[in-house]
């Protein structure tokens, strides 16, 4: 702890500090040296340090400050008294050492960046960042279509493996999300409609929505979320291990190896567990019209009779699209891992992001889409 | 075997390769010694066509890596092996599927001869026994020596190690030192090291090429590297702190660089 008294007279600005200079102890003197020189109107600075009981570096490297600041204002020199003569050598040393007193010293230096340059950075981080994203997703598409000519050389095994634990390993998660969704949207409908005595129409309104919309969306969401981020920290782990140059030396291409039966086992599985969210999302519909006193048979007529096949496979065609692009996210992100303890994590949190909001995205250009054709 | 030709690599604003021209001889061990960040793994990440250079060219057996066709790099690659810093191990496979791995990739071999070659493999290198061990119960040394063993199961033409002998205590570093020396003679293999262990490189090298910040400052073997008169190559080979390669790598003063900190904290106040 450190303590500072200011006095003036006429010809002097008196600083006296007591207790300890070390850096934690200019920490509590620095604002009140500082405004106490500001104000202070010269023409000269003397600084007692009889008091201090402790002074090292900081405290030397502080004074010397002191005394910049009161050259630049064009004061005379300082007079500074109370310390040993090792510790003068020090103040003198680092005074020596510093740069020519520039005669403002409030002036800012160097140049802050602008709005307009800070914004323009980041649009230019971001194209770059979509530009390497398109350029890597060809790379992938290009991958694709050339092992299509060759399908024995896909690797179906690990597909299998991934489908399992990307795909049906979700499914529980999956059900519960879209059980839930169907049971709180039709339950929160029914209240208004029942006044209309038009509950029975809740049906049709749960039925379309999850086909057409919400099925395909919360699976896509909930893939985004588990499978996205862990193919993105399979391979960043790798990428650090260095397990992918490897992979390269060997004559191994990571994006055929690695990248490929991820893809392919994650736009095969998105539809199919969008098929079973739906479904479950309907059922969670029934309970809240059985709850109302309707049959199972009314509810399910209504659906049936009210969903056309266009609204399904709309919403199908969209899932296949999701889920390239959650194992394309993922796997881009992964390979895109820096190096350092905190990448992978990183990795991770990015893949989950870029694939939320590429979903958001594309699900809104086909709604776009769709309204044009008239699906 | 291997010839590389005014290749230039930056990053940003760091020229790491800058210009080099080297050949590594078939057959030979040659070493590339310089400290750290000379830009020696740089080069090698060119020579292996894990990164593309800036400009210049990299000659195996007489074709053009930089300008060669995906497919015609991949089959190259076939011919090489890489011992990586980290051994780079495939941590959810054990040592022998490790090992195994680019049999399995790569050929249709019977699985009892593929036994049969893994098991000759980790003969050379004296882990035969070991096969159901996973990576992480191996110390950096045997885990550096089933990286070999993974590296020359394809019986590659030339051998790539990057620092081979670094975070090794002195026995596993004399270890694979001979190791390198071993397979070099019994199996004809050309082999670059990339290192800045000078004993065991003054051991093992037929050549030795010394960068420092993306330049050669030295090539010839490893009497000629000992007798040069470049200081910048004594300082290097003695390890000696005062010489021609500074400690510091800036040129702003220190004092000033930490008051113009206190300045900008004492501005913000004001």
């Amino acid at each position: 702890m450190a303590d500072l008294t200011v006095d003036h007279t006429d010809t002097l600005l008196f600083f006296a500090f007591s207790g300890r200079l070390d850096a934690a102890g200019i920490a509590d003197v620095w604002e009140k040296a500082g405004n106490g020189l500001r104000q202070g109107n010269g023409p000269a600075l003397a600084i007692d340090l009889s008091e201090v009981d402790y002074f090292d570096t900081a405290g030397a490297a502080f004074i010397a400050h002191l005394d910049k600041m009161a050259l630049g204002r064009n004061w005379d020199k300082t007079k500074i008294t109370g310390l040993d003569s090792a510790s003068t050598a020090l103040v003198e040393r680092i005074r020596k050492a510093g740069p020519e007193p520039s005669p403002d010293t409030t002036a800012p230096t160097g140049r802050a960046r602008s709005f307009v340059e800070k914004k323009g950075r980041s649009v230019a981080d971001f194209l770059y960042d979509a530009h390497t994203f398109i350029a890597f997703l060809g790379e992938i598409f290009w991958a694709f279509l050339s092992s299509l000519a060759h399908p024995g050389k896909i690797r179906w095994g690990e597909t299998l493996r991934v489908a399992e634990q990307a795909g049906a390993n979700a499914l529980p998660i999956v059900a519960l999300i879209s059980f839930i969704v169907g049971l709180v949207m039709a339950f929160q409908s029914a209240i208004p409609m029942k006044m209309f005595g038009a509950e029975i129409y809740v049906a049709n309104l749960v039925g379309i929505a999850m086909v057409r919309e919400l099925g395909p969306l919360m699976t896509a969401i909930v893939l985004a979320g588990r499978s996205a981020s862990a193919f993105a920290a399979e391979i960043g782990t790798m990428k650090i291990n260095e397990e992918l140059d490897a992979l390269t030396i060997m004559g191994l291409e990571p994006v055929r190896f690695l990248i490929l039966p991820r893809v392919i086992a994650s736009t095969l599985m998105t539809p199919l567990l969008t098929v079973f969210a739906i479904l479950v999302g309907i059922l969670g519909g029934a309970v809240v019209i059985l709850s109302l006193g309707h049959p199972f048979v009314a509810y399910y007529n209504q659906v049936v009779g009210f969903v056309s096949w266009g609204d399904f496979t709309g919403g199908i065609i969209k899932c296949f699209v999701f889920g390239i692009l959650i194992a394309a996210t993922g796997c881009i992100r992964g390979y895109q891992t820096s190096q350092g303890p905190s990448a992978v994590g990183e990795a991770a949190t990015r893949a989950v992001v870029s694939s939320i909001v590429l979903i958001a995205v594309f699900d809104g250009i086909f709604s776009i889409l769709y309204y044009m054709l008239g699906v | 075997m291997i010839r590389v030709e005014n290749l230039v690599k930056t990053y940003g604003s760091t020229v790491a390769c800058n210009r080099l021209n080297c050949r590594f001889d078939a057959k030979k061990v040659t070493v590339i010694l310089g400290g750290s960040g000379s830009g020696k793994t740089t080069l090698l990440r060119q020579i292996t066509g894990l990164e593309k250079p800036d400009s210049g060219s990299v000659f195996f057996d007489d074709m053009d890596l930089t300008r060669a066709s995906k497919k015609d790099l991949y089959k190259k690659r076939k011919k090489m092996g890489m011992l990586f810093q980290g051994s780079a191990l495939f941590n959810y496979l054990n040592i022998f599927e490790n090992i195994a791995f680019p049999l399995r990739e790569h050929t249709r071999i019977a699985e009892n001869v593929i036994k049969n070659i893994v098991t000759m493999k980790l003969e050379m290198v004296g882990l035969r026994g070991n096969e159901h061990l996973m990576p992480s119960q191996l110390s950096g040394g045997m885990m550096k020596r089933v990286g070999l063993a993974r590296a020359i199961v394809m019986d590659p033409k030339v051998i790539f190690y990057d620092e081979p002998t670094s975070g090794l205590d002195p026995i596993s570093t004399g270890v694979i030192g001979k190791l390198i020396r071993d397979l070099n003679v019994k199996l004809d293999i050309t082999t670059v090291v990339v290192s800045h262990d000078i004993a065991s490189s003054f051991k093992i090298a037929d050549k030795i090429i010394i960068l420092y910040f993306g330049d050669i400052i030295a090539q010839g073997t490893v009497d000629q590297i000992k007798n040069s008169t470049d200081e910048r190559v004594q300082q290097f080979i003695t390890g000696s702190p005062e010489g021609p390669i500074p400690f510091t790598r800036t040129d702003t003063n220190y004092v000033e660089a930490l008051l113009a900190d206190t300045d900008k904290s004492m501005e913000k106040m004001s």
